[in-house]
């Protein structure tokens, strides 16, 4: 698609932005542009105008492989039973302190 | 920045009809809409990916896309005030406000997006007059005080109706409207100190504030939309978690806010029957002209069609940029794979 000469519209990007020095980049929304440069540009126009990040990552939407939602049990149901992976589980006589 | 507290529908018709749910096809349709269902009481969001009826999808498209279209629009009557503006402050605090409500119909745009419609037929269905937008911006702003006035009650009218939007079911829309609360405030702020500014000046100054309120102050309150025994739609809305809050109750938490803000600015608000009703903790207010708003959202208000023309004129006259951005991408690609 990103070769068709028929394309009409900026292509979308998904746009993450990292808030402060030390913190991840959170996702923030998305928006389109020609290309990567542009869609930097744009991103700082649409979602830091008040000094929100210090960094910007785009993505090319179509690059995103997500995980279906219809699957949703079947990949994080099993975890709900291993409740030995938390530390909770473990009972620590309380004159051992914190653990 | 604004919406109407309802949404229309977009063709002709000024009624809108409940939006029957469709019956469900198989079984399979019918446990995922038990489950979207279960979802939406325990008041949990729904995300792009998740399964959704029809008609939830349809009306968030519709309303997500009005709003969007409503900042777009939003941006001409104070648009028109930048190179007017009377200081090179103000000015840049204009310019500042106009650049955040084009900022939110971005971010609204691409929240409706998530549901499978795109820019373009979003952008061809507001050009075509088939989208409708906030009636409000189908008036007049005829002078600088119009612009406090707008920021003051309009954008103040915005907020109410916004903030419950920010507990939407809809994770994309919700998300977008956080992000345009946290910028609302300044707008509302900047028209109100403007005002002040103005009523500590000459009297033809404050006879001009005086003046714009009197202009506004019925449309800001026809914003919120029907009452609530003529908004059908608004019981499917609140049934679906999209709307929180009922239009009555918003018209009336803007004008107890806003009664105390008019007197500490020392103007009337243009309403004889405007009066404290202590047995219901609320201000009584007089009725609302409905024929006047609904000929406006119908496409006969006085700037209906110089508000649509300078939108699609705006539009085409950036179809250059638009292609030559692109064409450059292109450029840029092929230099790159020659490099290869």
């Amino acid at each position: 698609m990103s070769n068709a000469p028929a394309l009409k519209d900026w292509p979308l990007w998904e746009v993450f932005v990292r808030s402060k020095q030390g913190l991840e980049h959170k996702h923030c929304g998305s928006l389109h542009a020609s290309d990567s440069a542009h869609a930097l540009q744009m991103a700082r126009d649409v979602y830091t105008r008040r000094q929100e990040g210090v960094s910007i990552w785009v993505v090319p939407s179509h690059l995103i492989a997500a995980s279906d939602p219809g699957e949703k049990d079947q990949l994080f149901e099993p975890a709900s039973d291993k409740i030995y992976r938390h530390p909770t589980f473990y009972e620590i006589p309380d004159e051992v302190g914190h653990m | 920045m604004y919406t109407q507290s309802f949404s229309v529908p977009d063709d002709e018709g000024k009624t809108a009809r409940p939006t029957a749910a469709s019956r469900p096809a198989s079984e399979r349709e019918a446990a995922l809409q038990a489950q979207f269902d279960a979802r939406i009481d325990a008041d949990g969001r729904i995300e792009p990916r998740d399964w959704m009826p029809e008609a939830y999808r349809k009306t968030l498209v519709r309303q997500i896309s009005q709003h969007a279209h409503s900042e777009i629009v939003g941006m001409l009557p104070e648009g028109n005030w930048i190179s007017r503006a009377p200081s090179l402050k103000r000015k840049a605090i204009l310019i500042a406000k106009v650049q955040d409500e084009g900022g939110h119909g971005l971010y609204l745009y691409s929240a409706a997006e998530t549901l499978g419609t795109s820019r373009e037929d979003m952008l061809e269905a507001l050009h075509s007059g088939r989208a409708k937008y906030s009636s409000i911006f189908n008036y007049p702003a005829l002078n600088w005080a119009d612009m406090g006035v707008i920021g003051w009650l309009v954008d103040g009218a915005a907020i109410m109706n916004q903030i419950p939007l920010c507990r939407c079911s809809y994770g994309p829309y919700a998300r977008a409207m956080v992000r345009v609360c946290k910028e609302e405030s300044f707008h509302q702020r900047q028209g109100y100190e403007a005002l002040l500014v103005m009523m500590k000046g000459t009297q033809a100054q404050r006879d001009m504030v005086q003046d714009a309120v009197n202009r506004w102050w019925w449309k800001c309150l026809a914003m919120f939309g029907p009452p609530d025994a003529d908004s059908p739609h608004s019981a499917q809305g609140m049934r679906w978690g999209i709307k929180r809050i009922s239009n009555d109750e918003l018209r009336q938490k803007f004008v107890d806010a806003t009664v105390p803000q008019a007197q500490v600015l020392g103007v009337t608000l243009p309403d004889p029957d405007l009066k404290w009703n202590e047995a219901r903790g609320h201000y009584d207010y007089g009725a609302i002209d409905w024929d006047e708003f609904w000929q406006t959202v119908n496409g006969h208000g006085p700037m209906n069609k110089e508000r649509l023309a300078t939108r699609v004129k705006a539009h085409d006259d950036g179809a250059w940029v638009r292609e030559a951005a692109l064409a450059h991408a292109d450029k840029q690609q092929q230099r790159a794979r020659k490099a290869a």
